[in-house]
Order: C-alpha cells, then structure tokens, then sequence
C-alpha cells in the first residue's frame, strides 16, 4: 500500500552479512538460500501474474471469443469496438461521477468520525468499534444488506419518505454512494487515525501559545500535517471506485436504464453477459489499466509537488 | 466529575445516534430474517423460516457454505505459506532479482481484477482448474501475495537483530531459525495476513463469478445473490436477509475478536511509511 519505505535494504543488512557468513553453519550460499525461499512467490507471480498480464495484452489485439477461442490477430479492432461500444462513454462518464463523488463524501466524512474519537476514552473506543464493524462485511453482503434494505417491500426506512432508493437513475447512485459510505468510512477513519497520532501534541502546544483557536489549528496545523494520510486515503479511494462493480452489480444490476453501468461492469458483460468476446473486453480492461496508471500517476506527482 | 459528565451529554447523544446509524442496517438484517414478514417464508411468528429456505434453496446452503470454508482455508494456507517464506527471503537474504521479484509482487495491486481475472479464466481452463474451487483459491492467494508479502517482509525485517543472529550462531540452519525463531516473533504479522486473506476470499463476489460456473460449485456471497432472482421472478427478501446473516457473522466476530490486533496492526505497520 505505501511500500517505498521498505524498497530499500533494511540498514546494516550488508554489514551484518559481512560478519555472518564465516560462522554460518550452512554450506550453499546466501544467494542460493534466499532463491529458494522466494522460489514460490516467483512460481505464484510468473503463472498467477505475469503470464496472464501478458495473455491479456495478447487477447486484446486477438479475436477471441469466450467459448470459440483464439481466432488470430485483428488489432486494432478491439480497441475501436469497445469505444464504438454504445454504453462506453456513458460508463465513463458514470464511473467518473461516482468516483468523484464517492472520494469527496468518503474523505469528509471520515475526516469528521477520526477527530470525533481522536481521543482514546471508552466512549471512543466504543465509537471506533460502531463505525468499523460494517467494513468487516464483504462489498457483496453489504450490497445484499442494502438491497433488502431499500426493496419497498421489506424496507424500514419508510419514514424516510424516499419513494424508490433504485428507480431513478440519481436515485440508484446517491443510495449505492450511501451503501459505500456506510461500508468504509470506518476504515477511512481508521488511516486518518494514524494520520493524526503522528502529529505531535508539541505543535498544538506552540499554536495555542500563539493564540490559535481551535478553527484555524484544524485549518493551518491539522490539516497540512494530515496532508500525507489523506492523499492515501484519496489513492484508495479513487482506485477503489474507478473499479467499482459489486455494488453496482448487486443492487442496481447496471439499472435504471443503464444510468449506472461502470466501466468494469462493461467490461465484465463483454467477457461473460452476453456478448461474449473476450477480445474486446480484455482491450476495454486493458484501457481501464491505463486510466489507472495515469490517474493514479498525476495523483502521486501532484503530492510531490505540493510537497516539494 | 459530574459537571465534567453533564457538558459532554450532548457530544454523547450525537455521537451516540450516529454510532447506532452505523449499527442500524447489521441489527435490522438480523432482526428481520427471524421476523415474519410477508412475501418471505416465515409469515407469522418469529422463527428461522428464512432459514430453512436458505438450507433448501439448490444444493443447499451447507454445500455452499463447505465451498466457502474450503476456498477460504486454502486461501489462507497459500497466502500463508507463500508469504512467510517470500517475506523471509526479502527481508534475510541478498540474490540476484531480489528487487525485481519484490516490485513484480506488489506490481499485482496495481492490475485491476478484471484486467487479470479475463487471462486467468483461459489460463485455469489451459491448466484444467477451470470451475475449481483450488483454482479459485489460487487465483485469491495471489491478490492477497502484494500486501502479505509486504507485511511479512516488514514483520521479519523487525525482529530485533540479536534475535536473529543468535538464532544462526545457535547452529540452527535458516529452515530451524525460521521455524523455531522467528515464526513465534513475528505472529502479529502472520495474524494479520491471514485474517487479510479469510476475510478476502470469503467475501470475493467478482472472481468465482467469472472462474465457478458450476451452480453447485459457488460461494456463498454468489449464492446468495442467485437466490434473489429464483422463486418465480419474486425476490425473496427474507432469504436474503438470511443469508447476509450467514455471510456477515463470521466476519464481524473475528473482526470483534481481533480488532485490537487488526487496529494496531494499522497503527504501528505497513502503512505508517
């Protein structure tokens, strides 16, 4: 998750070696050791990993059908086709709405539930418990929870005075944002925790000192030093919802009228829903992979710069 | 004391009632599967009506719940053994393609799951563990290889240097410095990915509905949302209810057995970096 820490040698690692290997009992070398422990993490990500990321680069430029096979090149084909396909700019325009604004109501309102038991007391404790419990439901049974949840048949919420949680198509996406909300916030809350313990109780001391209330310590001492858990939060986020599926899937089937098709859904219903044409939908997830890559790129350089 | 108490009731009253917003949905699904309701199998009284549909509904609910145990198990015991001798390799040893190996790992999160599982439903057919639930284990062990790889490593990196050293001069060989040494040190780790991986593949909803076409063959979560659509084109919301209860308790009850662990392991690990 935020592994550049630990990419490098652990210190000392090359001196300790130094010392250690006249005394080693043992007759192969390090180098041969450690091949064969990592052997099968190398077996795990050549067969589980690089073969199909290659396959799937393959496919793409193939025309491959789910049950007809590969039936030679076709590039770029597949690439046009999925683009031409008539739900494609309506499920990146939707996947684009969603995840923007997933990502705005998530961050806030997790933001708000970590300074609301920031301090470590029972009450608190109990807080932080209620709020994460839903995130240790899978996506698919939180979705089936709200499925029942919002059916006019069986629904509690009634009182409400919401007509239809999935008729509309705005409808559909603000009640699957909720169920989204609802399953992570916790976990959100959690990261910004971390954030928030990080903070020296120094720097409140000094801001107090010079007269600070408590608004602007939030405004210019919180939230700067807070700067590096939100931008993971935003990472995951925005990641997390570019692929949305189970949700969607599960509660609103893509429905009302297609209004919340997302990009993997699409890609998924080329694979397997129908069309059947693997080809297509591996250069469709192939441009998702892209997509990815870039957003996630600009996210990381806009954080060094504001940084730097 | 008292003064201190009555100024934080309205705090208490507001956190209170949006701790019970969070809590609402998770009691009300309990609730109402043993509720009667109409539309559902149990329609007067309270009793495990909805259950008992859920028990009869195709193979039955015991085979779905055996296909979940068994793909979670073996989800678990792949990630596990996996992880702890990758982690144990990048964190002690030095070999050529070390760094290679270790970013080609986490390079997984970078993939979505959809880019990979289109591939890998042609590849598991290619290596005859199409519709299999030790395919499907396969295939979740490996989305669970970034971050339990990560978290071993780390764990293992941290077991103080004396430890270690002593373990090697103590004229065990890696295999009995591993097994005897360092496994014990570095349980809050091994704890952690594991419950990672359960929690992972009991709930995974899009891999088994790309890999498992066999009706009988699939999890629970994909159960139990082929259930909705069953009986004659009605849903059966009581079912439902059932079977989110089913999916959720063995989640919220390792979750509330381990949440101290799972909380400081997010404290004080991988992420702080």
């Amino acid at each position: 998750m935020a592994p550049t820490p630990t990419l490098a040698a652990p210190p000392g690692d090359v001196a300790r070696q130094g010392d250690r290997r006249p005394r080693r009992p043992l007759r192969r070398s390090p180098a041969l050791a450690g091949w064969a422990y990592a052997a099968p993490t190398a077996i795990f990500v050549l067969i589980f990993f690089v073969v199909p990321f290659l396959l799937v680069g393959r496919m793409s430029v193939s025309d491959w059908g789910l049950f007809a096979g590969n039936r030679g090149w076709n590039a770029p084909e597949n690439f046009t086709s999925a683009m031409d396909d008539r739900l494609f700019w309506p499920a990146v325009w939707f996947t684009l709405k969603y995840t923007v604004v997933t990502t705005v109501i998530l961050l806030g309102l997790s933001l708000g539930l970590a300074l609301i038991v920031q301090e470590s007391t029972r009450w608190n404790g109990l807080l932080r418990t209620a709020f994460l419990v839903p995130g240790a439901l899978g996506l698919a049974s939180a979705s089936l929870l709200f499925y029942a949840l919002y059916s006019p048949q069986v629904s509690p919420l009634g009182f409400l005075g919401i007509d239809s949680f999935l008729g509309t198509p705005s409808a559909a996406l603000w009640s699957t944002v909720a169920l989204i909300v609802w399953r992570f916030a916790g976990f959100y809350m959690l990261l910004v925790l971390v954030g928030l313990q990080g903070i020296s109780g120094d720097v409140y001391e000094a801001a107090r000192l010079d007269g600070a209330g408590r608004w602007q310590v939030f405004r210019y001492v919180t939230l700067p030093l807070l700067r590096p858990s939100l931008a993971l939060c935003t990472i995951l986020c925005v990641t997390g919802s570019m692929l949305a599926f189970d949700q969607f899937y599960i509660l609103t089937k893509g429905g009302p009228d297609n209004s919340t098709v997302t990009i993997v859904q699409l890609v998924y219903n080329m694979a397997f829903g129908g069309q059947n044409d693997l080809g297509r939908a591996a250069a469709l997830s192939i441009l998702v992979l892209i997509a990815l890559l870039v957003v996630n790129a600009l996210q990381f350089r806009n954080l060094r710069g504001r940084e730097g | 004391m008292s003064r201190n108490l009555l100024l934080r009731t309205p705090q208490h009253v507001l956190t209170g009632a949006l701790a019970i917003i969070f809590l609402f949905p998770l009691a009300w699904a309990s609730v109402a599967s043993v509720s009667p309701q109409a539309g559902t199998a149990q329609t007067d009284g309270w009793g495990l009506g909805n259950y008992q549909t859920l028990a009869d509904y195709q193979a039955g609910i015991g085979q779905y719940l055996f296909n979940s145990a068994l793909v979670s198990t073996l989800t678990v015991l792949f990630t596990l053994t996996v992880s702890v001798l990758g982690g144990y390799a990048f964190a002690m040893f030095r070999f050529p393609g070390r760094n290679v190996l270790f970013l080609l790992t986490l390079a997984i999160l970078m993939v979505p799951y959809a880019t990979l599982l289109i591939p890998l439903y042609v590849l598991l057919n290619e290596l005859g563990l199409q519709n299999s639930l030790v395919g499907l284990a396969l295939v979740l062990a490996m989305f669970q290889l970034p971050f339990g790889t990560l978290m071993m490593r780390v764990s293992f990196e941290a077991v103080p240097t004396e430890l270690r050293e002593a373990a090697l001069i103590d004229g065990c060989g890696s295999v009995r410095a591993l097994r005897l040494v360092l496994l014990p040190a570095v349980k809050p780790g091994l704890i952690t990915v594991g419950l990672f991986a359960f929690l992972a593949a009991w709930n995974d909803f899009i891999t088994p509905l790309v890999l498992i076409s066999d009706s009988d063959k699939v999890p629970l979560p994909l159960a139990v949302a082929n259930l909705r659509g069953q009986v004659m084109g009605i849903v059966d919301y009581g079912a439902t209810e059932a079977g989110v209860v089913v999916l959720a308790l063995p989640c919220v009850l390792l979750f509330l057995a381990l949440q101290r662990h799972y909380v400081r392991g997010f404290m004080s690990g991988a992420l702080k970096g």
